[in-house]
């Protein structure tokens, strides 16, 4: 099993996105922005960080690299891919997660941990958690603020398509939404860390059966 | 050469009704400099462009200079 990261200039969390990688059991493979293919992954992280310095929006010139166009491909066919806080809003941007995210309400970057709750397990990056577990996770964002139009938060809530929630919202989210996934549940997007909760040397490794559960998911395929 | 090229004025702001938490900074911080009266602020971005053609603005402008989910734009040609 191989998972690929995606190295964004301005990427800072690539390198635990890899650690994390490999210490679920995982090959990790570097996929640098200007690649023109996925290198035959199983499986794509977008990592967090500030992409192009977050210029004009965050994820906003990210999304134009030329990596992004094999992996929006890679994930319109099924393929599992995880968008971590700056990920995510790449991922959001490049239109393969509803809503946006917008500045925190606080008007402060928020870093810190935050207890969630999961919601969804039926993702190829949840599956090895139990609906309602309850995890700390870090967060370190100052645009996590989740919105979408209203019918599409219906759409969301209706389809169980949340798959985090804050248990106290850190930054304004609608719903309290922390992580959510595509109609497909293949392409999730999460602002808290799990790779930075990998390891207990790092504090908790709540996070760790994110990159597990994409290993079991790719095993069942196979 | 270069009076060939269009310049371009766009500006993009947050949607009517989407949290402006920077305009709402600003609103609290102007009666603090004794700036009495104000009842809203809203912040968006300029962007001024010298292009060829403006047949492509519009696309610049719905595929990156704005993110149509949650900001709206209008553009002008200047000169």
């Amino acid at each position: 099993m191989r998972i690929g990261v995606t190295v964004f200039p301005g990427s800072n969390c690539d390198r635990d996105a890899l650690y994390a990688i490999e210490r679920a059991g995982a090959e990790a493979v570097e996929l640098w922005h200007a690649d023109a293919d996925l290198k035959g992954v199983d499986a794509v992280v977008v990592p967090g960080g500030f992409s192009y310095g977050d210029y004009l929006r965050p994820g906003a010139i990210a999304r134009f690299a030329k990596v992004v166009g094999p992996l929006e491909e890679f994930a319109k066919s099924g393929g599992p891919v995880l968008g971590v806080c700056n990920g995510f809003q790449v991922l959001t941007e490049a239109h393969l997660l509803p809503g946006a995210l917008l500045r925190n309400t606080s008007m402060r970057f928020v870093c810190t941990r935050v207890d969630v709750r999961v919601e969804n397990t039926r993702t190829p990056w949840t599956s090895l958690y139990e609906p309602g577990d309850e995890l700390s996770l870090p967060v370190a964002h100052n645009e996590g603020n989740y919105f979408a139009d209203e019918r599409t938060i219906a759409e969301l809530e209706d389809e169980g398509r949340i798959v985090l929630r804050y248990l106290d919202n850190p930054n304004g989210s609608v719903n309290d939404i922390a992580g959510l996934c595509n109609e497909g549940r293949n392409v999730v997007g999460l602002m808290p860390h799990p790779e930075r909760a990998s390891d207990p040397a790092l504090g908790s490794d709540q996070g760790l059966k994110v990159f597990e559960s994409v290993l079991r998911f790719a095993g069942a395929k196979v | 050469m270069t009076n060939n090229y269009l310049k371009i004025r766009v500006l993009v702001r947050p949607k009517s009704g989407i949290l402006d938490p920077q305009g709402e900074a600003v609103r609290r911080a102007l009666p603090a400099l004794g700036f009495g009266g104000v009842k809203t602020v809203h912040i968006g971005r300029l962007v001024e462009m010298e292009v060829e053609s403006a047949d492509e603005v519009e696309g610049m402008c719905r595929r990156l200079l704005a993110n149509p989910t949650i900001e709206e734009y209008e553009w002008e040609v200047l000169s």
